[in-house]
């Protein structure tokens, strides 16, 4: 019985995907902030191909240049760096880097972090227990730190940093899930698979994972916007991404020793990171409330008022 | 988390006992990460010395630590100084690596202090004014902070406000210490990102105060709302904030990473991003031990805290 009920719901799909497009025309904040990063998502994908050599190109003479110059092209409307070149362009290449960053570390971590709840929250004790010490070390020391001493070990490149910023982010997915499966495993629909005979893997897989994925997905959202931070505040320091690639963190370093007569050079890529960490907290709320159950019925209605 | 309390004195040891040798695993475990990973990914000798070091340098440079050595005698070794507080020379100052990192930590440590006491104290205020009426004023200020700490980054903060306040206005000085103004900048951006999410935590927490019956007892028996609030309902809803206190005071220096190199602020997290830079790999490592340390310390204070204020531990 149970096997079917997961077919069904698996069938049902379009539906779901229309479900929450009404629900997110519900949220006139979360869908502002969809759209805002369905629009970065584009750049990321094609900006270095479409802006790139503009957005290295030097030009010694328009150095620090001005913003809001309407006259000359459109790249140049946010002004332009120490070496000349348009920031705007410079913003949108760095996009694909930024994001890149966040989102393998987000993969990563989100993988790793929920198999291993998975298998601390269904298996021996000494199993959970030897899970959750690991967990409790990379836990109880500040994130940026660990990043520090391993990058410096290691030295900088996008791949390290990706690891590390994954390996601090791992205990948040880890613990959440084997909370999640420790209470799931003695629920009814549970114990009557195993009764039937389900083995420990399919139960995880089929049984359990499914009703702990909406509260990662939305656990998974609200990080994006952590290891971005975290990556810039890195990048910022001098130790994430080295010149001459670059992310929006690193901008804003790049802009620092020119606060005091060229403030754009910091401002517009600190406006990048909030705009889209912002957005990325909005929609994480908003996903709270549209892939709970209970909750549902607030975007529902008011989507229902509203076509 | 929290044992059956079969004899309370007993139950409150054995908690205390429990979460100490949980922190001290944790403890142990990044010194043991730290040695292997700075001896088995590449040359420790390039580590440890300039880059611009010869062969013959790096050479004498192993046979004069040891580095050749199987690497057990190393490590025990490495414990043995680790325990002893000889984390060696600093190649930057020519003194006692420790003695540098104490000096730096004493900074940090005030500027963490003082820190944390102003946003547990606004936290626990504003959080509960907030949790008294939803949807008001403070509610929505402290929901817009909360946004602002889990969206904006502290070092772009850090720099507006310099921008702002030192350079336009000129109210402040951009870095350094010495007057107690420059306090104000580098406290004001490491308050925000902890208050956002510890005073979500009052005011969740204290909802739950808010509705529970002996709150409504009270209010029926015609109590005042402040008494309500601070007395009845702040003592019960105190047990999850004070978690979420340890954890961010812990995470405060990721914040003070960045506040003190921007600020110039001589303390701990500056002098490990300069030495990072500057290749001082002994400091970098007293550094990162010493900070261990103290959060072990930290949480232990918090575990005891936590127990003596738990009646169903203390009893």
């Amino acid at each position: 019985m149970t096997l079917q009920t997961t077919e069904t719901v698996l069938a049902e799909e379009p539906s779901f995907a229309k479900r929450m497009f009404r629900m997110l025309l519900a949220d006139k904040f979360a869908l502002c902030a969809a759209i805002f990063l369905l629009v970065i998502l584009v750049l990321a994908v094609i900006g270095p191909s479409w802006l790139g050599d503009l957005a290295t190109k030097q030009n010694l003479r328009g150095r620090n240049a001005a913003p809001f110059d309407w006259g000359r092209g459109w790249v140049w409307w946010m002004g332009a760096d120490a070496l000349g070149r348009p920031l705007l362009a410079r913003i949108v290449v760095a996009t694909q880097n930024t994001l890149m960053v966040a989102a393998g570390a987000v993969a990563l971590s989100a993988v790793i972090g929920t198999l291993l709840g998975l298998v601390a929250g269904f298996s021996s004790p000494r199993v959970n227990q030897v899970i959750m010490r690991l967990a409790d070390v990379i836990m109880s020391f500040p994130s940026l730190l660990i990043a520090v001493i391993v990058l410096y070990i290691l030295g900088s490149s996008i791949l390290n940093l990706m690891l590390v910023l994954a390996i601090t982010r791992i205990p948040v997915y880890l613990r959440t899930t084997r909370a999640e499966v420790l209470e799931i495993r003695e629920r009814m629909f549970v114990q009557a698979a195993r009764v039937m005979g389900a083995s420990s893997r399919r139960i995880l897989f089929r049984h359990i994972l499914p009703v702990v994925v909406p509260t990662l997905t939305t656990l998974a959202t609200l990080d994006f916007a952590y290891v971005m931070l975290a990556e810039s505040a890195l990048s910022f320091l001098g130790i994430g991404i080295q010149p001459p690639e670059i992310t929006w963190g690193l901008m804003i370093s790049q802009g620092r020793q020119y606060l005091t007569n060229a403030w754009w050079l910091s401002l517009w890529p600190g406006l990048a990171i909030i705009l889209t960490t912002m957005s990325l907290n909005l929609l994480s709320n908003w996903l709270r409330i549209a892939l709970d159950p209970v909750q549902r019925w607030r975007l529902e209605m008011k989507g229902s008022k509203n076509g | 988390m929290i044992p059956p309390p079969d004899s309370p004195e007993g139950a409150m040891l054995r908690f205390i006992r429990k979460r100490a040798v949980a922190s001290l695993i944790s403890l142990v475990g990044l010194i043991v990460m730290v040695f292997f990973l700075s001896r088995l990914t590449g040359d420790p000798a390039a580590l440890f010395l300039p880059v611009e070091a010869s062969a013959e340098m790096k050479q004498q440079f192993r046979e004069l630590h040891g580095l050749n050595d199987p690497l057990l005698v190393q490590f025990g070794r490495y414990v043995g100084n680790v325990v002893t507080g000889d984390f060696g020379e600093s190649l930057r100052k020519a003194r006692p690596a420790l003695d540098v990192v104490l000096e730096a930590f004493t900074w940090t440590l005030w500027l963490a202090i003082v820190t944390m006491t102003l946003v547990t104290g606004a936290a626990i205020v504003v959080g509960s004014l907030a949790a008294f009426r939803a949807g008001g004023f403070f509610d929505r200020l402290s929901s817009v902070i909360s946004l602002v700490g889990a969206s904006v980054p502290d070092f772009w903060i850090a720099i507006v406000a310099i921008v702002v306040f030192s350079v336009n206005l000129a109210w402040l000085p951009t870095s350094g210490t010495g007057s107690l103004l420059h306090w104000i900048l580098p406290i004001a951006v490491l308050f925000i990102r902890p208050f956002g999410i510890i005073v979500q935590v009052v005011r969740g927490s204290m909802i739950g105060a808010l509705s529970s019956a002996y709150v409504k007892t009270a209010r029926a028996k015609g109590v005042k709302s402040g008494p309500i609030i601070f007395v009845h309902a702040l003592r019960n809803a105190m047990l999850p904030v004070i978690t979420v206190i340890g954890d961010q005071a812990a995470s405060l220096l990721n914040g003070a990473v960045i506040v003190e190199t921007i600020f110039g602020f001589p303390g701990v997290g500056k002098l490990m991003i300069d030495s990072i830079l500057q290749r001082d790999f002994n400091v970098v490592l007293a550094a990162i031990l010493v900070t261990a340390l103290a959060i072990f310390l930290m949480n232990l204070a918090i575990d005891l805290a936590y127990a003596l204020l738990d009646p169903r531990i203390r009893h």
